[in-house]
């Protein structure tokens, strides 16, 4: 069971998606109060593990677990897991027509009881035209725009744990600066899953833990600081050498028992 | 007259080329005369029903209203301030007062198209004639409603409206029942004629029953850059219902638009579509469709193009959107190019709301049937009529308490 002071715990989480096993065996817990990082090569799994914890149902899960803040959520529908505190920032959002973004935006707003006008102010917040509150969601934005809309979105739900799905990539440089300071002072104090591709967001972020995903497994946790600057400095081949090495302690183990 | 009488005639057992084909016989047309009076005077469930078409009984904020009951005109006004700028009446009264009716009567529309148009010049039960004066600028919205009050009636009505050189107006047009009819034809006889640089915006709204089949025949002139847009919105379920309007731009750089909502309900039959004509150096034309199936409703979604100037460009879109299995969309876009240079275009997508939509909606905190309802409201978007704020704000009110009530 998931213990009061973790506010994510997945427990040997195994997914498939269209009949192919994506997510293998995955173990991870963010303790309440921490910012974790999640690191990985294309492909290995990063989105389809989030998308998991939110309940798309495109995710099927085979085995294990999922917990929040104490709570089994592993099926769970959406909203209601939006309800119990967790929050996302899709990677590549559906473009609705006809839904405008001030229309999500406030509602959050107006479930939370906060005052009108709000939206403006975080909008600005994240340095987004508030001319963006009336257009319809995601249609015709930039690469740039659909990240500062989707933190926006995040910021106004202000949720106990923030997802957020490769917040850097397509964002310049001064926008990332801006995306990053706002994403830190929202998450001082909270928790939350930064899913990230090339790090850079990691330059503007305080981070506590890193966790490397290769080819659907949790190949390595540590102090996100460490794992990142080994990845930079070797490439993810060294948290492959890691998982072949961890494999093999597995297998061995199983031997032993033998 | 004659002439057209005969022509009439000839055609009265004439199936129209699409749309199931009616018993034209099975239709009463004994139906006893309404008095004429104000609107207001008029009892609250002809008056509520009419609201529920965007016709407003107390008169505030319109032009000017016409009103028939059945084949009688109960009412019809111009507000003080835009007498002399605009008129109101019906065809009847315009034949009296113009000796020049004839030059607008079956100009856009053939007498001999089908038995419908037949019927509606064999047995003509009035209509509105809408007209803005040389230049002027009528800035409230004019309306008119035709209304059927007796069960099983069949009323043929033939509008004209005008809009005369360098004129502006927007007029806004419900068809209707009272809540005890279940069964009915009405016909409808539409021709515009937007004249030299003149500007007019008609939006129409029809409110039907299960068992009622309707049968508008629309064309419309566009001359020398002037500009037509016509909006048009069914929301209730009908037996049948077919159209295909048309609008002809005949003048240099005339423009025209034509914007349809559509929703399918319970085994409701849709066939609507839009022809634009491009004649002239500069044409152009648009026709926007949005259309969703329910329940057991099927929809033809047509559109038709043509290019008759090497300067000329339109373009055609239809998005559909099916909310059951039972239901069905056929979206038929036609382009037809006779010269070269004329650029013509289309796009058209029919499917089911997208599962990634619906939980994107949900990841942020919306049940399922919020979702849907969200983006269901979204897709009639009725913003795509470009109407002013005021007339928009009401009508964006009747497709929300359509989605409400059906979702």
């Amino acid at each position: 069971m998931g213990r009061a002071l973790d506010i994510l715990k997945i427990e040997d989480l195994s997914v498939e998606i269209a009949g192919k096993m994506i997510l293998k065996n995955i173990d991870l817990t963010v303790p309440k109060g921490e910012i974790h990082v999640l690191l990985g090569p294309n492909g290995s799994g990063k989105t389809s593990l989030i998308q998991t914890i939110m309940g798309l149902c495109s995710c099927n899960v085979v085995s294990g677990k999922i917990w929040f803040d104490g709570v089994d959520i592993t099926g769970m529908p959406i909203n209601e897991r939006v309800d119990l505190g967790i929050g996302i920032a899709f990677q590549n959002p559906p473009a609705i027509r006809g839904v405008k973004l001030g229309h999500v935006v406030r509602s959050f707003l107006e479930g939370k009881g906060q005052a009108v006008g709000r939206d403006i102010k975080l909008a600005r917040a994240v340095n987004f035209p508030i001319e963006f509150l009336d257009r319809d969601l995601n249609l015709g934005f930039s690469g740039g725009e659909i990240k500062r809309s989707e933190i926006l979105q995040v910021l106004a739900q202000r949720p106990k744990f923030a997802i957020l799905d490769e917040p850097d990539s397509g964002v310049d440089v001064e926008n990332l600066e801006v995306i990053g300071k706002a994403i830190n002072n929202f998450l001082e104090g909270r928790s939350g899953l930064i899913v990230t591709h090339l790090g850079h967001i990691l330059n503007h972020v305080k981070t506590d833990v890193a966790h490397v995903l290769i080819s659907g497994r949790v190949a390595c946790s540590g102090k996100s600081t460490k794992v990142l600057s080994q990845i930079l400095k070797e490439g993810y081949r060294w948290c492959e050498r890691c998982l072949r090495e961890k494999e093999v302690e597995k297998c061995r183990e199983k031997r032993r028992k033998r | 007259m004659q002439g057209k009488k005969e022509k009439a005639l000839n055609a009265k057992e004439k199936p129209a080329a699409l749309g199931p084909d009616l018993d034209i016989n099975s239709f009463t047309r004994d139906v006893k005369p309404w008095r004429y009076g104000p609107i207001h005077s008029l009892s609250s469930d002809i008056t509520q029903q009419s609201l529920k078409v965007g016709i407003r009984p107390d008169e505030k904020g319109r032009a000017g209203t016409y009103f028939q009951i059945d084949h009688s005109t109960v009412f019809r006004a111009t507000q003080k301030m835009f007498e002399g700028k605009a008129e109101v009446m019906s065809t009847e009264e315009a034949f009296e007062k113009y000796d020049w009716m004839d030059d607008y009567w079956w100009k856009v529309v053939d007498v001999d198209a089908d038995k419908y148009t037949a019927l509606a010049e064999m047995e003509w039960d009035k209509g509105y004639f809408i007209r803005a004066l040389e230049g002027q600028n009528i800035t409230l919205p004019l309306q008119a409603c035709l209304f059927i009050s007796k069960d099983n009636l069949n009323q043929n009505v033939h509008n004209i409206i005008i809009a005369e050189p360098n004129s502006e107006m927007q007029i806004i047009t419900g068809c209707t029942i009272h809540p005890n009819v279940q069964r009915g034809l009405h016909v409808g006889i539409s021709e515009f004629f937007v004249k030299e640089g003149a500007k007019l915006t008609f939006t129409m709204i029809h409110n039907w029953a299960q068992n009622f089949d309707v049968r508008p025949r629309t064309g419309a002139m566009i001359e020398d850059g002037a500009t037509f847009a016509n909006n048009y919105v069914c929301l209730k379920p009908v037996k049948s219902l077919q159209m295909y309007p048309v609008a002809y731009c005949k003048g240099v750089n005339s423009r025209v638009r034509f914007n349809s909502i559509l929703y399918g309900a319970e085994n409701s039959n849709l066939d609507v579509g839009s022809k634009v004509i491009l004649q002239a150096a500069g044409s152009r034309g648009e026709v926007t469709t949005r259309a969703i199936a329910s329940d057991n409703s099927q929809i033809y979604a047509r559109g038709l193009l043509i290019g008759e100037h090497e300067d000329s460009k339109a373009h055609l879109e239809c998005r559909g959107l099916l909310l059951s299995n039972s239901s069905s969309i056929h979206a038929i876009p036609e382009l037809i190019a006779k010269v070269k240079g004329a650029e013509l275009s289309h796009e058209a997508a029919v499917g089911k709301i997208a599962e990634d939509q619906i939980q994107y909606l949900m990841a942020r905190g919306f049940s399922e049937s919020e979702a849907v309802a969200l983006i269901v409201r979204g897709f009639m978007d009725v913003s795509i009529f470009g109407l002013p704020s005021q007339l928009q704000e009401e009508i964006k009110k009747m497709v929300d308490i359509t989605t409400a009530r059906v979702l």
